[in-house]
């Protein structure tokens, strides 16, 4: 079956990621918090998180942002699509109630001495009109059409953040 | 000259809390963990695609911390245990009640697969000197955690950045 591919001989530089825009509800703050094992209060207790944490409700964390990322990212390039690495600074946190807009720009194609093609793209998360993270995140395409960058295997993969 | 305690700065660039996971990596958690970032990745779902596009089925790469976080409860264990223990010992030591992650960089090795066994240590990198933010005083901190598989092979590094402080 073919699946949708982005190859690198389609994306420039300046190229604008879909916009995705996601109505966050408690339920999703929970089992984001859930499904990645994160027991800590204030990602489900409202009254920890506002009286300990300061803050004014319960909040995303971090590894569930991560996986949000990701599937932001893999959208974009389809399944043959290979995250290298991703790197985010939260400068606030998502809060139920909020829409969450994942916005991103390519910065950047290059092809490694190993000969695997990446794009560098930079991402913005905004909720509740406030950017609330910004990301940098590396994803190994396909060249051209046979081309499968999750084929490669020890030291064809060369992902270490710059 | 430093001015952390002579027990942290001990800590620095040492391999710590090395410990395999508490259980194999399983597809339950893989399904969960897209469904709460409706990811519909086919590559998760539908094993035919799997099998020809990634060798068999894998956990999504940014699931790599999930499989050490602890129970949260289990027989015998006296205290709850803590993922990411370096940055609770550093709190501790500071005595820094609250704590926020404010970056975090995960780089992908080896795909990760149904019924692997991952091992994993922590490194905490630097510490700060006090710092005021509009949380409140405390510190930063740099803490990686590396990731192997049972074959030895790597699989991920996670890199944090915290911030514990005293909201005064």
């Amino acid at each position: 079956m073919a699946y949708p591919t982005l190859t690198a001989d389609r994306v420039s530089p300046g190229d604008a990621l879909p916009e995705l825009s996601v109505d966050v509800k408690p339920v999703d703050i929970v089992l984001g918090a859930m499904a990645a094992r994160d027991w800590r209060p204030q990602h489900h207790d409202y009254k920890f998180a506002t009286e300990n944490n300061g803050v004014r409700d319960i909040f995303m964390n971090t590894p569930n942002l991560a996986a949000w990322f990701e599937r932001y990212v893999t959208d974009w390039t389809g399944p043959y699509g290979r995250m290298g690495w991703i790197r985010f600074r939260m400068k606030d946190s998502v809060f139920p109630g909020e829409t969450m807009v994942f916005g991103g720009e390519v910065k950047g194609i290059d092809t490694d001495d190993r000969g695997c093609t990446w794009a560098e793209v930079e991402l913005t998360l905004t909720a509740g009109g406030r950017v609330t993270t910004v990301c940098t995140a590396r994803v190994a395409i396909p060249a051209s059409e046979g081309d499968n960058p999750w084929k490669r295997r020890g030291d064809q993969w060369q992902p270490r953040a710059a | 000259m430093s001015d952390l305690p002579a027990e942290v700065q001990a800590w620095i660039g040492e391999k710590r809390y090395e410990t395999e996971g508490e259980f194999d990596v399983e597809r339950g958690y893989i399904f969960t963990t897209c469904s709460s970032v409706q990811n519909g990745n086919p590559i998760f779902w539908d094993d035919k695609a799997a099998e020809e596009i990634t060798g068999g089925v894998i956990a999504p790469p940014a699931m790599i911390s999930v499989w050490f976080r602890p129970h949260h409860w289990a027989p015998n264990r006296e205290k709850q245990a803590l993922p990411l223990q370096v940055h609770f010992d550093l709190k501790e030591v500071f005595d820094l009640p609250e704590a926020v992650m404010s970056d975090n960089t995960v780089t992908f090795g080896e795909p990760v697969r149904p019924g692997d066994r991952l091992k994993t240590w922590q490194v905490l990198r630097n510490v700060s000197t006090p710092k005021t933010t509009k949380l409140g005083n405390g510190r930063f901190w740099d803490i990686d955690v590396e990731y192997q598989n049972q074959k030895g092979e790597w699989v991920g590094t996670e890199s944090y950045t915290g911030f514990g402080y005293r909201r005064d």
